[in-house]
């Protein structure tokens, strides 16, 4: 009961800030330039084009476009590609999986190296191992993603050439049309070099926060509670300081998985990977304006799902929430 | 032997990047199996190191640079880390101040119950619900069962204390630290969690060092006091003859500072000046600042505590008249 009433007051929500994603982004399509001149050539006379725009309501109000353009979206139709001559939401929810894999993937190896990372740096800040993470964690969050993604293509493609520096690779298709890179050792191969890269944005900033929760943590009077009992130090850093360390690392980490969408863009770019984010800035140089606010609106429809996903972990691992709107 | 011997303890913090100053200065104590034992002292006296001192569990930057504790016989500060671990919250419990504070947020009270057990004695978990529940009992907790299943936040602040209480008795202690266990309740229910402590503490003979500054409860709960002052023990002896007959200046002032002593309508007492704190200790006696008894020796020379009759001073003019039979 307490889910569902959070769950509507959340849809509720969600309706609201994908209204004003989608005024946003579809307010944009007059900055882009001219669509027809991507559309036709040259040879096209003036009064012609006149008439193509009266044809695709480009010179109707802008209230009266965007009431079609709601009218369309709510119907999965999100307008057309002039580039692809394509739905633009197929055309996004084709390359979706890859940009999907490559989050995960970025995401397993940030978390997986953060949490020991952070931990240790907090319950050992004097040893020299804890010194160099924290050092090298301030030289990490000042390089920026396209110098690593290159610098480790040098390396590992050029140099030494044991790893491939562009594209998935081979991928299988699952039943339902997803095509995966997780199941071929080629695809998983050409995974590791652009999810290292995507990680190493958020790697330095997640210990650093792990840490300094921790520490925080650790001097309160609850873990100094626990030595007392004589329980023992793993149980002690575990289970009574790193639970509470996760609650406000689940929300500000929340957060940053918009950001690790937005480099998506970068990384792909580098290493042509073939998602969204490589889409939108091909999008962009062709003015393809119906797949830039496409993209613009499932960008932010992942933001909404992703921060609900947020909300109700943190309920879960937080006995103190009750979850908003749901009390009693 | 007594079951306890804290002696010569001195407890540093660093002050600067050379120096230390001392938060404890030599400080020696004795328990006896089942003894009550109060601590009394202005608030940055040491009290709350004293404490956390015995289970060597002064935190960084603070270390323990002189001193011994002995327990049942054995130094506890040269015990490898398991075996301290054995006596902390098995053989000594203790109490924290605040019972908000003192409890994890995020795991059910059974949980923090459970895992002390677990942590000491091989036990399954329906067993030691059992016990659990049933000490929660003992500490007058209404329907222990349900509260099991709690988490601290939905408890008061006067239920949260009865379990950290309740904690502290799982594994039938020998001796319970109780840290000001009263002080950050509220008024009315501090006199029901103070009876509560000494009933259980008389009921299963359980050694009690109570730290405080309230002289008043320490009347009623302990045999024992030991007065401290920036660090060091000023005076130390039976809770009557202390409160009835002050041998250190301090002690008497302290005496003088409760509300109960001053008759209707007057100004209350106080102790002029502050406590100097560890780093800017005045040169001799810490106290002679504040002393209306200093004498000229107070200023440069350092008391130590010597023995009057069946207490211990350490002043130059100890308050003695009449005091001793």
């Amino acid at each position: 009961m307490h889910i569902l009433a959070f769950l509507i007051r959340r849809l509720f929500q969600a309706v609201i800030v994908m209204l004003i994603i989608s005024i946003i982004g579809f307010s944009i399509q007059d900055q882009l330039g001219d669509p027809l001149r991507e559309l036709v050539g040259q040879s096209v006379s003036e009064a012609e084009r006149e008439a193509l725009r009266d044809r695709m309501g480009l010179n109707d109000p802008f209230w009266t476009q965007y009431l079609r353009f709601l009218g369309n979206a709510l119907g999965g139709d999100l307008g057309t590609s002039y580039f692809f001559k394509k739905p633009a939401l197929e055309v996004i929810l084709a390359k979706f999986p890859a940009t999907f894999e490559l989050v995960l993937g970025a995401t397993f190896l940030f978390v997986s190296a953060s949490i020991p990372g952070g931990i240790y740096c907090a319950i050992r800040p004097r040893a020299w191992l804890a010194r160099f993470i924290m050092a090298g964690s301030i030289i990490g969050l000042s390089i920026p993603i396209f110098l690593t993604a290159i610098f480790l293509i040098w390396i590992f493609a050029v140099e030494l050439g044991v790893m491939p520096s562009f594209g998935r690779g081979e991928t299988v298709t699952l039943p339902w049309g997803w095509r995966t890179g997780f199941l071929t050792r080629d695809g998983l191969l050409h995974l590791v070099l652009p999810s290292i890269s995507l990680a190493a944005i958020m790697l330095p900033l997640f210990i650093r926060l792990i840490r300094a929760e921790m520490i925080e943590t650790l001097s309160t009077e609850y873990v100094r509670f626990a030595w007392a009992k004589g329980l023992a130090a793993r149980r002690v850093w575990f289970v009574h300081a790193f639970r509470n360390t996760l609650l406000p690392v689940v929300t500000v980490g929340g957060l940053q998985i918009g950001t690790l969408i937005a480099y998506t863009i970068l990384t792909e770019t580098v290493f042509q990977w073939p998602g969204m984010g490589f889409m939108f800035l091909e999008a962009v140089k062709r003015v393809d304006t119906p797949l830039i606010i496409a993209y613009i609106i499932v960008v932010g429809m992942i933001f909404v799902i992703v921060n609900t996903i947020v909300d109700l972990v943190y309920t879960l691992i937080n006995p103190m929430v009750k979850l908003p709107g749901a009390q009693g | 032997m007594a079951l306890l011997e804290v002696r010569g303890l001195e407890v540093a913090f660093p002050q600067g990047p050379r120096d230390e100053a001392l938060a404890l200065r030599g400080v020696d104590l004795d328990l006896d199996p089942g003894e009550r034992l109060g601590v009394v002292g202005e608030s940055g006296a040491g009290k709350s190191m004293l404490a956390f001192a015995i289970l060597n569990l002064i935190s960084e930057p603070g270390r323990i640079r002189a001193g011994s504790i002995r327990f049942d016989g054995r130094n506890l500060l040269t015990l490898p880390p398991a075996e301290i671990r054995n006596i902390r919250g098995n053989r000594i419990a203790m109490i924290f101040q605040d019972p908000m504070m003192t409890l994890n947020p995020v795991l059910t009270i059974g949980r923090q119950m459970v895992e002390t057990l677990q942590a000491h004695r091989r036990i399954g978990w329906a067993e030691a619900r059992k016990l659990s529940i049933e000490r929660l009992g003992q500490v007058a907790i209404p329907t222990p069962e349900s509260r099991f299943d709690s988490y601290p936040h939905e408890l008061s602040g006067g239920l949260r204390q009865r379990v950290v209480i309740a904690i502290a008795l799982l594994t039938d202690p020998e001796i319970i630290i109780a840290d000001e266990p009263t002080t950050a309740l509220d008024v009315t229910i501090q006199a029901e969690i103070m009876a509560l402590i000494l009933r259980l503490c008389r009921d299963h003979r359980v050694g009690l060092i109570l730290i405080t500054h309230d002289l008043g409860v320490v009347a009623e709960v302990t045999e024992r006091l030991m007065i401290m002052y920036a660090g060091k023990v000023v005076e130390e002896g039976s809770t009557r003859q202390l409160i009835e007959h002050p041998g250190h200046p301090y002690t008497r002032g302290l005496l003088a500072a409760l509300p109960q002593r001053v008759a209707r309508g007057q100004t209350l007492n106080q102790i002029p000046g502050t406590m100097p704190g560890i780093a800017d200790l005045p040169a001799g006696c810490a106290y002679h600042p504040r002393c209306e008894r200093a004498i000229a020796g107070c200023h440069i020379n350092i008391p130590v505590l010597e023995a009057h009759g069946s207490r211990r001073i350490s002043c130059f003019r100890p308050l003695l008249a009449g005091a001793e039979a």
